[in-house]
This record gives structure tokens, C-alpha cells and sequence, in this order.
């Protein structure tokens, strides 16, 4: 194949030394320029079409959709067609007595994970830095990163099977100290618990992983300088591993809290059953039930677009934040 | 956030000098602290896995006596024949199979499709669809409107609703983006010109036999999403026949529906039935979990490989 390529005379001659100076003329503004980038390299254009296409219709068409959040949705209508009813399906959603509860819900169980699956992996790292043994090491790291590949469907069965009050292990060995048989996933009170130690199961080892690359930078000469000057692990931990990750530790914070009101549907509406729905219904679980159970499609995507916009202002703040204490953005 | 490689090559070179310099007596105290800790990480991790493995490999009656605990007890493979001869759960097998594979193809042609252009710095406008994309991070239109799209394009309760509404990942692109850009110098586009190629042959004959590590990375990262996944089934799927593992699973793991007939009348065999229902559920947790969990400690290390070039801001 290449062979014809060879034969061939190159058809626009960009190796004579015009071209290469025309390829960088003095000025032209950006539609020629644009105009002649389109004319090269047509191919790439060409490539981005569909790619481009699947964003529009899959993401910038579903936005437009979002309308209906102000209107009276009937799927004979569509969209467009229906009748427009203002802000009538916020108002409903903010005097509903189950407003406070989902936000209150959802806020705690994303703080709550956060805080608790955010230093745990600082710590794993940073031990498994200070380790010099290759074969504890890469066996620790094999086994603390491989829930991170198992679905969640299969990480809450195994919860709900591991908890279980007549065949888990924990009640069990709890039932060794005298303690009755608990039913925790038929009690709300331990819901946030069973979501949050479940996920810093899942997710430490996965977690650790970044910072086991930051600590990995730190230069090596700062580590070897504070030996001579006689630092024992602990102070060098202390004062050349933890400066050296702080960036990084800053960064995954700030895109925790960003998403605090993000919190995926998947795991809780597992998690979720008739007794616990008092602590485990969410705002995207409720969406859901809105949207797709009871049909209310107005309404549902009026809480969803609620949702959306608290996430964006969250996370664009939160940019905001870390562009002025690391001077360096999330993004751009 | 810059990681680079050459961090890794240093370490090693620390290490190797470290073994020289004796240790001091708190420090070993320490290490044997850190040591102490990992182990009681990797037990924590590793007992409910080892668990489950133990559990379904017991006979059913251990199983539900809650006598089984790390060891298999009363050694048996009933769970196993039982789950492989469900023709819902090997339906599921396959059809999860399906999106996987057929969905991994989609998406890595079309990443590459669009993560490429971005990378070469001749494309413009390429920071504007940068920016349609990220925005996309940042805002969604929400679970019902993007329900709507894919049920105007008639493909609810059709295989393309588990391999195109999730098509491509924003983060995935700029992994690919990023290492196309760092590792294919202008250069060898120029050289390439020279010799006539086209921007189509050049990305083929040159950047994807040099790109097959982040190919890679990102197909794994697609085909696990896929094989995981169970929330646009959950939406957009109503026929059992088309449902992947995911769905089947949490059908008899979490609303506890039994696949098989539970016609039997007497008690026994009720009794027994109900046995075997809860010995399934180990085995159908090891059978949906092996096909990731084997491939994974090949690809770990490219998979943080990849997870690396993404944190490197291009």
C-alpha cells in the first residue's frame, strides 16, 4: 500500500521551500485562516461529524428538552408543543414536605462520603510509599484496587449478603460479644454507614493510585537531604511527602465538595428498600420515581434541572476556589 | 498535577541507595507499624471477597446454616450447575457480552474519531469543541429529557440504547487527546506529508500503531463501564430477553426473584429450593465478577498508566 504512495507525485508540494513560507503568512484574519485549515485538512473535519453529532443529540438536545421543567408536559405535544405553565412545577417541588428531606439527605450522604473516603487513601498511600518490600507491596495494591472493577450491583449484594441478619459474617462475629442480631439495611439510622464504608471499600485502593503517582514526583533529593539532617520516617512524612502532595490533595477535595450534590443514583437506589427510604431517598432516586415510575415528566425534570443548576454554581465556586489557593484551575 | 514518568525511575534509584544506610531504631519501630496497617488493610479488603469465593463453592445447606466462613464447607458445585443451566442468567451472559464488546468498538472509533482533530494544532476550532464537551461534565439536561432523545430515535427497548446514549466519555477523550499530542511530535505529520499521505493515512498507518497503549486503556475502561453498568438498561430496556448480567443479577441478588420453577410442593423440596437460592447468589457473584477480576491484574498498570496521562494537563 505505501508503495503507491511513493510512485505517486506528491499532489500539493508542501516540502518546496513557497509553501513552507506560505503556510505562515504575514496576517490574514481567522476566517481565512479557518477557511484554509478547512481546505487541508478536510479528513479531520470530516472525522469530527460524527463524534460531534452524538454530543449534540445525546447532550445539547436532551438541555433544550429540559423546557418541559417549565411547562405542562403531554408526550402528544412534545416538547415544544406543550403548554407552558412558568415556574408552577419549582414552586410544587419546594412546598413539597419532601423537599427538605431529599436535600437534607443527599447533602449529608455526600459530605459524609467524602469525608470519609477522602484521608483514608492519603494514608494507604503514603504507607505503601514507605514500604520498600516488592512483593507485600504489589500484592497489598493488587487486592486493596481490585473492588474498584466489581459493579456496583455486585458490591451492594455482597453488602446486602454480608450484612444480612441470619447468614452474614458480621452478625456473627458481633454475635460473639453478645450483640442481638441487627437488621441494618432494614433500619434508616445505618444507611449513610453501609453507603459510605461500603464505597471507601470499593474506592481506596483506586484512590490511592493517584497519590502513590504524586509521592512518586517528590524529588528524591529532598527525601536523601533530610536523612543527613537526621529526620526520622514520621518527620519526613510529615514534612517532605505531605508538601510534596498537597497540590494533588487539594485538587481531589475540591472536585469532592464540587459534586457534593451529585451523588450518583446507582448505588443508593440499590441500597434503598421500603424500611430505609427515610434517610436513603435522594434527590436523583426521587427523579427517577417521578420521572419514570409515576410518569410525571414535568415535574421530574424540574427537579432534575434544580439539582443541575446547584451542581453547576457548586462546581464552578469551587474552581473559583482552588484557581485562587493553587492558583491553577480545574480546568482551561 | 504534573506526573512524570522519570518520578517512577527516580524512586527506584532511591530505593536501591536507601538498602545501604542502616535504619534507626524508631524508624524500624515505625515500619513495623506501617506494616501492621497494610496488613490490616489488605485483610479488610480481602476477607468479604474470599468470603463469597468460599461460599459458593459450599454445599447449600452450609451455606444456609451460616457455617461457611473463609473455607469452603462440605465442598460442592450445585450453585455453579444451577446458575449455568438458567437460561435467564446465561441469556444475561451473552447479552452482556454483546454490549460490551459491540459498545467498546463504538465507542474507542468514535474517541479516537474526535480526540484526534483536537490533538493537531492545524485544527481549528479546536478549543471551542473542546469547551462543548467539558461543558457537558458540568451540566446535563437530566434523566428525562435525555430519556425523550432516545425515545424519539425509537430506540427504547432496543440493544443500541446500552451502546449509544453512553457513547463517548468526555474524560476518556482527553486521555486520548492528551497522548496524541504528547507523543506524536509535528514532525512526523510533516515527514508524512511530504511523502503524500492524507490526514486519514496518517492517523491510520502511524498514530494508532503508536497509540496502541491508550487504545487500550481506554477500550478497558469502556469495556468494563459496559460490562458494570445497569442504569440505561434499567431505564431503557422492558424485555427480559434483551437485559444484560447487570440486571439479571440484581433481579435474583437484591429483589431476591427466583429464576428458577418454584412449582415443588413439598416442604422439603421448597426447603431445599430456598437452599440452593442462597448458594446462587455466591456463585452468581463469582461468575459476573471473574471475567473483569482476571483481566484486571494484567491491566492495572496501564489502567494508572492511563488514569496519569489524563491528570497531565495538556
Amino acid at each position: 500500500m505505501s508503495a503507491t504512495f511513493e510512485v505517486k507525485p506528491a499532489p500539493a508540494a508542501p516540502a518546496s521551500p513557497a509553501a513552507v513560507t506560505a503556510r505562515k503568512p504575514p496576517r490574514t484574519s481567522r476566517r481565512t485562516q479557518a477557511w484554509r485549515s478547512l481546505r487541508r485538512h478536510w479528513q479531520l473535519y470530516l472525522l469530527v461529524v460524527v463524534p460531534l453529532a452524538y454530543f449534540v443529540i445525546f447532550k445539547y438536545v436532551p438541555i433544550a428538552n429540559a423546557v418541559i421543567a417549565f411547562k405542562n408536559y403531554s408526550p402528544i405535544k412534545g416538547p415544544w408543543g406543550s403548554d407552558w405553565v412558568g415556574f408552577r412545577n419549582f414552586e410544587l417541588f419546594f412546598q413539597n414536605p419532601v423537599f427538605w428531606t431529599l436535600v437534607k439527605n443527599t447533602f449529608l450522604l455526600s459530605v459524609y462520603t467524602v469525608l470519609a473516603s477522602f484521608p483514608i487513601p492519603i494514608i494507604l498511600a503514603i504507607a505503601l510509599n514507605e514500604i520498600r518490600n516488592g512483593r507485600f507491596k504489589k500484592l497489598v495494591q493488587l487486592v486493596t484496587y481490585a473492588p474498584y472493577f466489581i459493579s456496583t450491583v455486585v458490591v451492594v449484594s455482597m453488602t446486602i449478603l454480608v450484612l444480612s441478619p441470619r447468614l452474614g459474617f458480621v452478625n456473627d462475629a458481633i454475635g460473639l460479644f453478645g450483640v442481638p442480631s441487627v437488621d441494618f439495611l432494614g433500619n434508616p439510622d445505618y444507611f449513610r454507614h453501609i453507603y459510605v464504608w461500603s464505597d471507601v471499600w470499593q474506592t481506596t485502593g483506586y484512590s490511592a493510585v493517584i497519590y502513590l503517582a504524586a509521592l512518586s514526583g517528590i524529588d528524591p533529593a529532598l527525601h536523601e537531604s533530610a536523612r543527613i539532617d537526621g529526620a526520622s520516617r514520621l518527620q519526613r512524612i510529615r514534612n517532605v511527602d505531605l508538601p510534596g502532595i498537597m497540590p494533588t490533595v487539594v485538587i481531589i477535595l475540591v472536585l469532592g465538595v464540587g459534586n457534593i450534590m451529585s451523588i450518583g443514583f446507582e448505588k443508593a437506589f440499590l441500597l434503598q428498600n421500603p424500611l430505609n427510604t427515610a434517610q436513603s431517598e435522594i434527590i436523583a432516586t426521587y427523579v427517577y420515581k417521578t420521572g419514570l415510575l409515576n410518569a410525571d415528566f414535568s415535574m421530574a425534570t424540574a427537579i432534575g434541572l434544580f439539582n443541575s443548576v446547584i451542581n453547576l454554581f457548586l462546581l464552578l465556586g469551587v474552581n473559583f476556589a482552588a484557581k485562587r489557593i493553587t492558583g491553577n484551575g480545574l480546568w482551561s | 498535577m504534573s506526573i512524570t514518568l522519570q518520578g517512577f525511575r527516580r524512586t527506584s534509584v532511591k530505593r536501591s541507595e536507601r538498602t545501604t544506610i542502616e535504619e534507626t531504631r524508631t524508624d524500624r519501630i515505625f515500619l513495623i507499624g506501617v506494616r501492621i496497617m497494610l496488613w490490616i488493610a489488605l485483610i479488610l479488603v480481602a476477607v468479604p471477597l474470599i468470603y463469597i469465593v468460599a461460599n459458593s463453592f459450599s454445599s447449600p445447606s452450609a451455606v444456609s446454616a451460616g457455617r461457611v466462613l473463609l473455607w469452603p464447607i462440605e465442598p460442592s458445585l450445585r450453585a455453579y450447575k444451577e446458575a449455568f443451566s438458567d437460561p435467564l442468567i446465561m441469556k444475561g451472559y451473552l447479552n452482556s457480552f454483546i454490549y460490551a464488546i459491540g459498545g467498546t468498538l463504538i465507542s474507542v472509533t468514535l474517541t479516537i474519531a474526535i480526540a484526534y482533530p483536537l490533538s493537531r494544532r492545524t485544527f481549528f476550532g479546536r478549543n471551542v469543541i473542546m469547551s462543548v464537551l467539558i461543558f457537558t461534565m458540568l451540566f446535563s439536561g437530566g434523566l428525562i429529557p435525555t430519556y425523550l432523545v432516545v425515545q424519539d430515535l425509537g430506540m427504547l427497548n432496543t440493544r443500541w440504547a446500552m451502546v449509544i446514549p453512553s457513547a463517548i466519555g468526555v474524560w476518556q477523550v482527553i486521555i486520548a487527546r492528551t497522548f496524541f499530542r504528547s507523543t506524536i511530535p509535528d514532525e512526523l505529520y510533516e515527514a508524512a506529508t511530504i511523502d503524500g499521505a492524507s490526514d486519514l493515512r496518517f492517523l491510520w498507518s502511524i498514530v494508532l500503531p503508536l497509540s496502541k497503549p491508550v487504545i487500550a486503556v481506554i477500550a478497558l475502561m469502556y469495556a468494563i463501564f459496559q460490562w458494570n453498568s445497569y442504569f440505561d438498561a434499567l431505564i431503557y430496556l422492558k424485555d427480559p430477553g434483551l437485559y444484560p448480567l447487570q440486571i439479571v443479577l440484581r433481579n435474583v441478588l437484591i429483589l431476591n426473584t427466583l429464576t428458577g420453577s418454584t412449582t415443588t410442593t413439598s416442604l422439603a423440596q421448597q426447603l431445599e429450593q430456598q437452599q440452593l437460592a442462597n448458594v446462587l447468589k455466591y456463585a452468581l457473584i463469582v461468575i459476573s465478577s471473574l471475567p473483569v477480576l482476571i483481566i484486571y491484574p494484567f491491566v492495572a498498570r496501564h489502567f494508572t498508566k492511563g488514569v496519569m496521562v489524563g491528570a497531565v494537563k495538556g
